[in-house]
């Protein structure tokens, strides 16, 4: 028998039907993908395999077999036979998953005791078993240590060893990595990728990421508006997609292995710069947070030059002070030592011929204001008055990314992600800049609403002859856009140069560190890199 | 500094700033208010030669500053009155004497106070095992039958009078069914056991409307906790609602309950006029409202004081269980 049958499931939220029609086996001891963007229904397949949708008010039909539980027609006491034992469940963000208020060791204990009749102590050292096995070091005193004291990958570590604690057939990964960095990512997949060989069980996992697939499972499941687009083995769906849905993501993917396309724009020729093309200059900028002994540096020693009409990617994982560093250039921040100058000018304050784009179009709109008013903000903030022109103006501007001068009086909550993001990007136009600093813009959104965007900033560039300021943790992305990047970790620039230069011929361990773990598209490739970072690993 | 020592001495630092604006604000309140003073602490019957020989015992005609001035010197290094025909002293920290009977304001509140914090101490207990109980059982059966009796039964008790609950209380309770003996109130040093039958009935008068409160707050707080992430993850592990209810959610949803709770005991001790009247309890409250009636200055600025007092303590002992209640917080 199958480890998970699913026949004909079908879940509904009132009026919504999330999922319609999905049917999939997994054997024992194989893993498949759930592939999707997101709204297809993913993770309500994942909740609906624990039956986790009882007493939400979802409606689920059709039936659904795990490890030899009904689950469609369990009791609440063999659903929570099953929850965990059999089946369990590491979910997506580590931090918020588990309880703020207990050592973890003892979360993991309680977990264990509920489906064990075993003593305090003995659940007690099988968490730390299960915590060593996962790889967190010291794993005896660490299990006393609350979630907020360990890193996101440590924490998601300790999910995956309370997930192991009942050794389970079957493994549910809901969005395992999204929250977390690159190289945290590669350690965590290589960590599930390791941990199935050793026991033999099944994995479902849920991802939007298709590179996180092609390295993890033998099929992949495509999903869209709840149904299936195209099922088969990893190499198939990936390499020679049957369906146009599942050519169009994977043509959407940014590759990081894959050179930028050529601009008409001659200022992408480094040869064609002078000095007179630098629009802003950093020179030496610190930044400092906290003080006395708390105090650090979130940005230390960083200059950098960004020219007419260029875009200047800047690629790091959380905490290497992107974000600090952007804010400093627009002018939200004041560095601590050092200074940024536009066109030669140093300035202070904010200045608005550099206007930034945010990573969140959901908490970057103000909710209770129409579109219309917040890109006219800046407008008015320069002194205009008369409102039909300010109203010309916003229209202008919202058919300019794409939008509709009708979206003036609507608000933000009607419109979906993507669009909310060509909000933010007009409202950083209505103040005719010459520089946009976009921090994380398209991290936010699916692939396909990303290659728009990223299509968006790449025409207005061109056309406006902005200069652009890419802050982002996804190197691929980071490639697809920049001219030039710059590499930083831990407040400082570690290499900068040219893209190409700097994504083919990496010279600085961090950036081969960083370029390594990004997950490949093609499982083959996907699976070399494992080998090779196991083999960096034991050396 | 840092650390728990630093913690209370920055608290200590913070209450005494906080008590000493707040005696300037009811010196510069009552200054304004309008009324012949001395008239009134003489009595109607005084003849005008009478009335301004108080005012001149009284010093009322000093200026504000001055009366402050004598105020703080009391405080710190004692003063002594002259009560007519002799003098007497009061030593540090002397809160200076009541207008009306010539008492020390600093014993006149220490046999209230007593009365005030059986009370609002007692009926504490009880708001919160009624309260965040009840608050915990309908987060738990939220939708259910339960829960709407209880929702229910929290919006009538939180929209009854507290001399409502009171007087059906006494009468039922010691009146028709002659459980109890009508209330009066024994010093728990006297005789510990009729001390707390007497209370008995402000405690549960007191306690059944702020118990309310407390339910409505507990359960939303709840909510809020269950639907969680962390939550979740114990659900999907098969853990039983009833442990991720009582161990998971009410840990999280417990800080604005400690919040609230401070605010109320605090402010009970000096407001809960209408118990301490209804079952005749001598506290704080009663006399406060007394002495603004008869503008006793001295009287009223020392009772706010120590009301003040223990809002501030309140809070910081609300402060310290927060840390406790949850390691991530670090006391400043």
């Amino acid at each position: 028998m199958s480890l998970v049958q699913v026949t004909d499931l079908t879940v509904e939220f009132g009026d919504l039907k999330a999922v319609g029609g999905l049917s999939f086996t997994l054997e024992q001891g194989a893993a498949l993908a759930l592939v999707g963007e997101s709204g297809s229904g993913k993770s309500t397949v994942a909740s609906a395999l624990l039956g986790l949708h009882n007493g939400t008010g979802a409606r689920v039909g059709g039936s659904i077999q795990v490890a030899g539980t009904a689950v469609h027609e369990a009791s609440d006491d063999e659903l929570r036979r099953l929850r965990g034992a059999k089946a369990a469940m590491v979910f997506q963000d580590p931090l918020s998953s588990l309880d703020p208020y207990y050592a973890i060791g003892d979360q993991i204990a309680e977990v264990y005791r509920v489906h064990t009749r075993v003593s305090r102590r003995a659940a007690r050292a099988r968490a730390v078993e299960v915590l060593d096995r996962v790889g967190i070091p010291d794993a005896q005193r660490r299990s006393r240590s609350r979630p907020h004291e360990f890193s996101g990958g440590m924490r998601q570590r300790a999910l995956i060893a309370m997930a192991l604690a009942c050794e389970p057939d079957l493994l549910i990964a809901d969005e395992p990595t999204t929250a977390l960095d690159v190289t945290v990512q590669a350690q965590i997949l290589d960590l599930l990728h390791t941990l199935r060989e050793e026991t033999g069980m099944g994995l479902l996992l849920v991802t939007h990421d298709v590179g996180v697939a092609a390295e993890s499972v033998d099929e992949v499941l495509v999903m869209r508006h709840g149904r299936v687009v195209e099922h088969g083995p990893v190499a198939d769906v990936l390499g020679s997609p049957a369906e146009e849905y599942t050519r169009d993501l994977l043509a959407a993917v940014p590759r990081v292995d894959a050179r930028r396309a050529a601009r008409e724009n001659a200022s992408s020729d480094p040869g064609a710069q002078d000095a007179q093309d630098v629009v802003l200059e950093a020179t030496g900028l610190r930044r400092e947070f906290g003080r006395g002994k708390g105090a650090f540096a979130a940005v230390d020693d960083v200059s950098l030059t960004i020219r007419r009409g260029e875009t200047l990617g800047v690629v790091g994982e959380s905490g290497s002070g992107k974000t600090t560093l952007g804010r400093m250039l627009v002018g939200l921040l004041e560095p601590t030592t050092g200074e940024v100058r536009y066109e030669g000018h140093a300035r202070v304050g904010v200045n608005p011929a550099v206007q930034m784009v945010f990573q969140d179009p959901v908490s970057s709109l103000n909710p209770r204001r129409s579109v219309g008013e917040s890109i006219a903000d800046p407008i008015r903030a320069r002194g205009e008055r008369d409102e039909k022109r300010i109203r010309g103006r916003v229209t202008e501007l919202l058919e300019r990314v794409g939008l509709e001068g009708a979206h003036y009086d609507r608000y933000p909550h009607e419109f979906s992600g993507g669009q909310r993001q060509r909000v933010g990007i007009a409202r950083a136009l209505a103040a005719d800049p010459r520089v946009i600093v976009c921090d994380e813009p398209v991290s936010a959104l699916d692939v396909t609403t990303q290659a728009q965007v990223v299509a968006l900033l790449g025409e207005l560039q061109r056309e406006l002859g902005l200069a652009l300021v890419f802050v982002a943790h996804d190197l691929a992305v980071v490639r697809q856009v920049s001219d030039r990047v710059a590499v930083m970790r831990r407040g400082r620039i570690v290499e900068s140069g040219p893209a190409d230069e700097v994504y083919d011929n990496p010279q600085d361990p961090y950036t081969k560190q960083l370029l390594a773990a990004v997950p490949a598209l093609d499982p083959q490739v996907a699976a070399r890199r494992r080998a090779a970072r196991r083999e960096l690993a034991a050396a | 500094m840092s650390g728990f020592g630093g913690f209370l001495l920055r608290r200590a630092v913070g209450a005494v700033i906080t008590l000493l604006a707040i005696s300037v604000l009811v010196y510069v309140v009552f200054y304004a208010t309008p009324g012949n003073v001395a008239q009134i602490t003489c009595g109607p019957r005084c003849s005008p030669e009478q009335v301004r020989q108080v005012a001149e015992q009284l010093k009322l005609d000093d200026p504000l500053y001055l009366r402050y001035w004598h105020f703080l010197v009391g405080l710190i290094a004692g003063q002594d009155y002259s009560t007519g025909t002799s003098v007497a002293h009061c030593s540090a920290p002397c809160l200076g004497l009541s207008y009306q009977s010539d008492q020390q304001v600093l014993d006149i509140i220490l046999t209230k106070l007593p009365v005030s914090l059986s009370l609002v101490l007692g009926a504490m207990v009880l708001w919160l095992i009624l309260g965040v109980g009840t608050g915990v059982l309908s987060a738990w059966r939220r939708g259910r039958f339960t829960e709407r009796l209880l929702t229910g039964l929290t919006l009538a008790g939180w929209a009854t009078p507290v001399f409502v609950i009171g007087l059906v209380l006494m009468i039922v309770v010691c009146g028709e069914l002659q459980l109890l003996p009508f209330p009066q109130y024994v010093n728990l040093t006297d005789d510990p056991e009729q001390w707390a039958w007497n209370l008995l009935l402000p405690w549960l008068s007191l306690a059944l409307i702020e118990a309310a409160a407390f339910a409505r707050m507990t359960r939303a707080s709840m909510l809020e906790t269950l639907a969680e992430d962390h939550i979740r993850t114990f659900r999907a592990y098969g853990v039983a609602e009833r442990t991720i209810v009582v161990r998971h959610a009410l840990r999280g949803a417990l800080a604005p309950v400690i919040a609230l709770n401070a605010n109320n005991v605090g402010s009970a001790i000096g407001g809960a006029v209408l118990t301490e009247t209804l079952f005749g309890l001598p506290g704080i409250g009663q006399e406060l409202v007394h002495a603004v009636n008869v503008v006793d200055l001295p009287v009223v600025v020392g009772m706010v004081l120590v009301i003040g007092f223990f809002v501030v303590l309140a809070n910081a002992v609300a402060d310290v269980l927060y840390a406790v209640a949850d390691r991530r917080v670090v006391l400043t």
